[in-house]
């Protein structure tokens, strides 16, 4: 069905499902309970999640595949949110011209740093791609203010052409991101109860351009050109005395990664239109990179785990706070929880960091394959022991553990 | 002309700090062949060795003066550092005063137990695996690196004066022949260059007229006969570590005056020095030094309102630049051997 | 965060119950509320998004002790303030309409996106009815122009840049700081008495709106007074050293360098103008001299000796003798051992008049909050008679013109007033140049 084998299939419709129950997966906790923060089910960090998906998706479809990394990325995705930005203020409120011109222009760009850049490779291609896109950002922060925005980022205003729509709503406001007249910041709140689900426009929209961007990569990672970025991969020596040249093949696999980082610029602008020039800095190429490896590089459904799970880190964890955890542990004896407290707290709130770091270093030593490859491993441990007749409760391991990941 | 001079002093200066770090950088990459991202790191733990060691000699005891009050009519708590109880006020101020300099001695030992834990607790692990690993094991690194420092330190920069006898100008000038405050360069900015200086040169010296430096660069040049001639390159390699995070712990301690530390300091040097050993020539630590100094005075030349005028924005871009140019049209960098890092 | 405690197997054990108990739920929509994030009858929470890393830390930290201590005198902790020498006394210590006042942080990294991103995060998942802070313009229009959409009130902290309440004004946002203009229109005078009426000046300018606020009017005001601008050279934010724009400065044949940088970089430009040597020339036939148009005790402190001489301008200082300012800085003193900033100063303000227009509005509605506060007179809150204007949502008050000590008592005295401006001398026309092309637009309440 769809061209998908049956294991990708399956796993084409897992990701469609998790999409769609995500706001009521994301918000567990009851609104009143004190556990209340772990919930994610609001349409920011939801966006996020997603669109930052898109992103790895992406990145993984270079970097995963070919081995190629690139420090760069970012750049595309601020190029992306620009260009989005721009289209509203110059055409129309409506997000889907915003998107494509985002698409076109990343791609753009990225076929002409990819050309250059790719005339490198191993770490000289990294730093080619990182001098490109520091570039970006530095000037986009200062000379190219007209167009950027500087500092303040690039935002709409009620002077805007607009040629396609309204300069100013009828109040004298800046109009909204919509999509054919459906506002993008439109969320209902069902209450159930003590639990609350919003469920938005903009989180469903971004919803849909993820799984056809997710149908894509799997198209591309099943298809012989995808076979052909593998084979890049692991003999690029090989491929050349047969007779092939690896670079179109290479520099296919940028552009489209770049425009995969455009699209998620463009989303990016579609729910919050202001675009900043601090999302094309080196070290937001360096948290994609993370997102990839974390999840697990080459995988299908690595990414977008690393994606969610550094996003969420980064919304929950750095929001706990020191009494927080001083509820968690209120039953232990006092100096038992204060010791706890004191231990804990670099690596919460302000901390977050810490953790991430951390989990990074432990994951690149010991599980260099990411979430993927640690979820694989937990499914074997799990099936060896069922074979072995001693393990009463089968495979409760992530969903993970069934992807077969290549 | 007199802007010229003082550009060159700038990127000199600039240059100094630029060539310090990517001798580590280059060294560690030539004898271990490994791309570590942490470096950049170890040049900001060198600048909090110094912040460390000025609040150790900062550490007082509270009096209570009732002649005086504070802002709020209460009488005034002083706060005598322990050092002036100890060595009388006089004595113990300089103390103070010098904490930056003396700093040196306090890091060597330091950076050299970090360089070392560092190289046999993690780094030794990815000699065989890919580069790409090991960016992103010491990226993650370094990242827990200044966070730790962030956590102890805070977020703010903190203010590191240079001894009294160092600062102020010095009217350069007047010295050659130019109008008095024509060119004025700050002492410390020179101390900063002429302690470069002989940091580079102990380095070099070290590797070109000891047995040490000469198997060092034995097994830089070809690993695999050095090693079959039975000679044990692991350990001498870890002591390069070692050396290597000295020269960045230093570079860092000696430019807090110039720029009060912070905790991400160390990554916003870390592209630059990067782009400085690539620019030099990976494995090359004559061309690290010279790219250093190279990149550093076109910076500074790069930010004159003159030429910004001419060129928006160069001053922003212009390393970046050198470095695509360079490893388009000379990908061996500078001075790079053949061969290095070319799969 | 407040101080939620609680026991993991409680909640689950809760959880479970309330989850059984459930046979038809009611479903209510969003559209069932007449604005965003009506507080229930308990409690309201506000949202404190300050930069907590970055170039203006410092002065985010001062910010969230402003805040964390507002919230106690409004909950009726503490001394109370300057509740009781605020002209309006609407408020009397239970909270805001009787809802006890908690509040959320975030970090805004001085960063437009980082900053935007925290405040979204705040208002969907917190539920903060108010978003006030920042200590950067960039930010503060960012943040504003989200407030605006997402139909909340912005009470912005420190921010300088005309553009604020200028082409960037929204009717959601208000400022209770100074802006560029009136810094001009106060420093000139002084500045002429100081240095004299044939001054060549030098500018070196943080590459963003305030900066370019900041330049803009700077040049406008001493090019009247006759002074003539050599050169005026934009650094990036940041920078961290400075010498490659400073170096050229001394043979460029000006007399006077104008730094317009705030934060961490006015603290680096600063102390490295002074160890090129700056202070100590002649040029001319005069000595040189260094203004910085916007003064902090906060960036004094970080420069130390530097700033000896240096005339600036600042919204507030704790040793002003009024009752308001003196009561503030005794309360905020008492809980931390030092004196406020003018930072901390602006933020304690803007949350006692958003609590006040509240009160007196009867509604947390943003439609009336921004009636309440619109053409609103008071006094007591340290900077003697203010009006917030209702064409462009701008506080107009008494500007403080400062001087670095020579030689400082302690820590904390380290600038004196030289000079306060009357506002009448600083308010101008609403249709002055400077704060053209932009319009408030309606107030949004939002869902």
């Amino acid at each position: 069905m769809l061209g998908l084998n049956k294991a990708d299939l399956r796993l084409f419709l897992i990701v469609i499902a998790m999409l769609v129950f995500a706001p009521i997966l994301l918000n567990p906790f009851p609104d009143t309970s004190g556990m209340a923060q772990f919930n994610a089910g609001y349409p920011d960090l939801m966006q996020k999640l997603v669109i930052f998906g898109i992103f790895a998706i992406g990145f993984n479809i270079l970097f995963g595949l070919t081995g190629y990394l690139s420090f760069g990325h970012a750049a595309f995705l601020g190029i992306g949110s620009y260009t989005g930005v721009w289209m509203m203020k110059l055409l129309t409120m409506n997000v889907i011209p915003a998107l494509i011109a985002s698409v076109v222009v990343a791609g753009a760009v990225s076929l002409l740093i990819g050309y250059v850049s790719l005339r490198r490779s191993g770490i000289y291609f990294s730093i080619l791609t990182l001098a490109f896109a520091q570039m970006f950002y530095s000037l986009a922060y200062s000379v190219l203010t007209p167009i950027t925005g500087g500092e303040s980022g690039l935002s709409l205003s009620t002077d805007d052409p607009r040629i396609f729509g309204v300069q100013a709503t009828d109040g004298g406001n800046i109009p909204v991101p919509t999509v054919f007249g459906l506002d993008m910041s439109h969320a209902v709140t069902l209450d159930f109860g003590a639990w609350s689900f919003t469920i938005s426009t903009g989180y469903y929209f971004a919803a849909i351009i993820m799984a056809l961007a997710f149908y894509l990569a799997v198209r591309i990672f099943r298809s012989p050109f995808g076979l052909m970025l593998r084979a890049v991969k692991s003999n690029q020596n090989r491929m050349n005395y047969t007779g092939l040249n690896p670079r179109p093949y290479t520099l296919a696999a940028f552009v489209i990664s770049g425009m995969y980082a455009g699209l998620a610029g463009g989303l990016m602008v579609a729910m919050d239109p202001l675009a900043g020039a601090e999302r094309m800095l080196w070290t937001a190429s360096g948290e994609v990179v993370l997102m990839t490896i974390l999840g697990g590089a080459g995988t299908l459904i690595g990414p977008i785990l690393g994606a969610g799970l550094i996003k969420y880190l980064e919304s929950i964890v750095s929001t706990i706070n020191d009494s927080v955890v001083h509820g968690w542990f209120a039953p232990l004896p006092d100096w038992l929880e204060n010791t706890l407290v004191t231990v804990l707290h670099p690596f919460i709130g302000k901390g977050w960091h810490l953790t991430l770091g951390l989990v990074f270093v432990l994951v690149v030593c010991f599980l260099p394959g990411g979430i993927v490859e640690g979820g694989k491993k937990l499914g074997n441990l799990f099936r060896r022991k069922r074979s072995n007749g001693d393990a009463p409760t089968p495979g409760t391991g992530s969903t993970t553990a069934e992807q077969p990941g290549e | 002309m007199e802007t010229i001079i003082l550009q060159i002093l700038n990127g000199l200066d600039k240059g100094s700090a630029y060539a310090l770090i990517a001798l580590g950088l280059t060294l560690i990459f030539g004898t271990l062949g490994v791309v570590n991202f942490a470096h950049g790191a170890l040049f900001m733990l060198g600048a909090f060795c110094a912040v460390t060691l000025n609040k150790i000699f900062n550490l007082s005891f509270e009096a209570i003066d009732p002649t005086r009050t504070d802002f709020l009519g209460n009488p005034m708590v002083v706060n005598t550092p322990y050092v002036e109880a100890w060595f009388g006020p006089e004595m113990g101020h300089s103390i103070i005063d010098w904490s930056v300099p003396l700093s040196i001695l306090f890091a060597i030992p330091i950076m050299a137990f970090i360089g070392v834990a560092m190289e046999r607790g993690l780094i030794r692990y990815f000699y065989k695996r890919p580069h790409a690993d090991q960016i992103l094991v010491t990226f993650g690194l370094a990242i827990v690196l200044q966070e730790i420092v962030k956590a102890f330190y805070g977020a703010n920069p903190i203010p590191m004066p240079a001894p009294e006898a160092f600062t102020g100008s010095f009217d350069f000038g007047r010295w050659i022949g130019f109008d008095a405050y024509a060119i004025m360069y700050p002492y410390w900015r020179l101390v900063y260059f002429g302690f470069a200086a002989v940091v580079i040169g102990a380095v070099f010296a070290f590797l070109r007229y000891t047995t040490f430096g000469m198997v060092v660069r034995a097994g830089m040049a070809d690993r695999e006969t050095v090693g079959l001639l039975g000679i044990d390159i692991d350990k001498r390699f870890v002591a390069m570590f070692a050396i290597a995070s000295i020269v960045a712990g230093l570079a860092g301690v000696m430019y807090t005056p110039i720029l009060s530390p912070n905790y991400h300091m160390g990554m916003d040097f870390l592209v630059l020095s990067f782009v400085v050993v690539v620019v030099g020539g990976m494995g090359s630590l004559e061309g690290a030094v010279a790219a250093g100094f190279l990149l550093g005075i076109l910076q500074s030349f790069a930010s004159m309102s003159q030429i910004i005028e001419f060129i928006p924005g160069i001053n922003q871009v212009i390393i970046y630049l050198v470095a695509v140019v360079v490893l388009l049209t000379r990908p061996r960098g500078l001075m790079g051997r053949k061969g290095v890092m070319e799969d | 965060m407040s101080t939620k405690s609680f026991s993991r197997r409680g909640v689950l054990k809760a959880g479970a119950a309330t989850g059984v108990g459930l046979a038809l739920p009611t479903i209510f929509t969003g559209s069932a509320r007449a604005f965003t994030n009506e507080p229930g009858a308990s409690s309201v929470t506000l949202g404190f998004n300050v930069p907590q890393t970055g170039a203006y830390a410092d002065e985010g930290a001062d910010e969230l002790r402003a805040y964390m201590l507002a919230v106690e005198h409004l909950n009726g902790e503490g001394d109370g303030g300057m509740l009781s020498t605020f002209s309006s006394q609407a408020l009397d210590g239970t909270g805001i309409l009787g809802r006890r006042v908690e509040y959320v942080t975030g970090d805004t990294q001085t960063s437009s996106d980082a900053a935007r991103s925290s405040a979204r995060s705040m208002i969907e998942r917190d539920g903060a009815i108010m978003i006030t802070g920042g200590s950067s313009s960039g930010v503060a229009i960012a943040v504003q122009g989200l407030c605006q959409d997402a139909g909340v009130i912005f009470m912005a902290g420190l921010t300088h840049s005309n553009d604020t309440t200028g082409k960037d004004r929204r009717a959601n946002g208000f400022r209770h700081f100074f802006n560029t203009e009136m810094s001009g229109h106060a420093l000139a005078p002084i500045l002429s008495n100081a240095y004299g009426n044939d001054r060549k000046a030098y500018h070196l300018t943080a590459d963003y709106t305030w900066g370019w606020s900041q330049e803009n009017s700077m040049r406008t005001y001493t090019e009247a007074l006759g002074w003539e601008t050599i050169n005026t050279v934009r650094t990036p934010v940041g920078a961290g050293d400075f010498s490659s724009y400073l170096t050229p400065v001394a043979n460029s044949g000006a007399d006077v360098l104008i730094l317009n940088h705030y934060g961490g970089d006015m603290v680096n430009s600063l102390t490295q103008a002074v160890q090129f040597g700056l202070r100590d020339m002649m040029a001319n036939g005069k000595t040189f001299e260094i203004i910085v148009p916007l003064f902090s005790r906060l960036m004094a402190r970080g420069a130390g000796s530097a700033i000896e001489g240096i005339y600036g301008s600042t919204n507030w200082h704790w040793s002003l003798q009024d009752e308001g300012s003196q009561a503030f800085t005794r309360s905020f003193g008492t809980k931390y051992g030092f004196p406020p900033s003018q930072a901390a100063h602006t933020c304690y303000v803007q949350t006692l008049l958003y609590a006040d227009a509240v009160q007196r509005g009867g509604s947390f509605n943003p439609c009336s909050v921004v009636e309440a506060l619109e053409g609103y007179e008071f006094d007591g809150l340290g900077n003697g008679p203010t009006l917030y204007r209702a064409e462009d949502h701008q506080c107009f008050k008494d500007v403080l013109v400062v001087r670095g000590k020579e030689n400082p008592e302690n820590d904390y005295d380290l600038l004196e007033v030289v000079e306060i401006t009357p506002r009448e001398t600083v308010t101008y026309p609403i249709d002055h140049p400077d704060f053209q092309g932009g319009s408030l637009g309606s107030c949004n309440p939002g869902a």
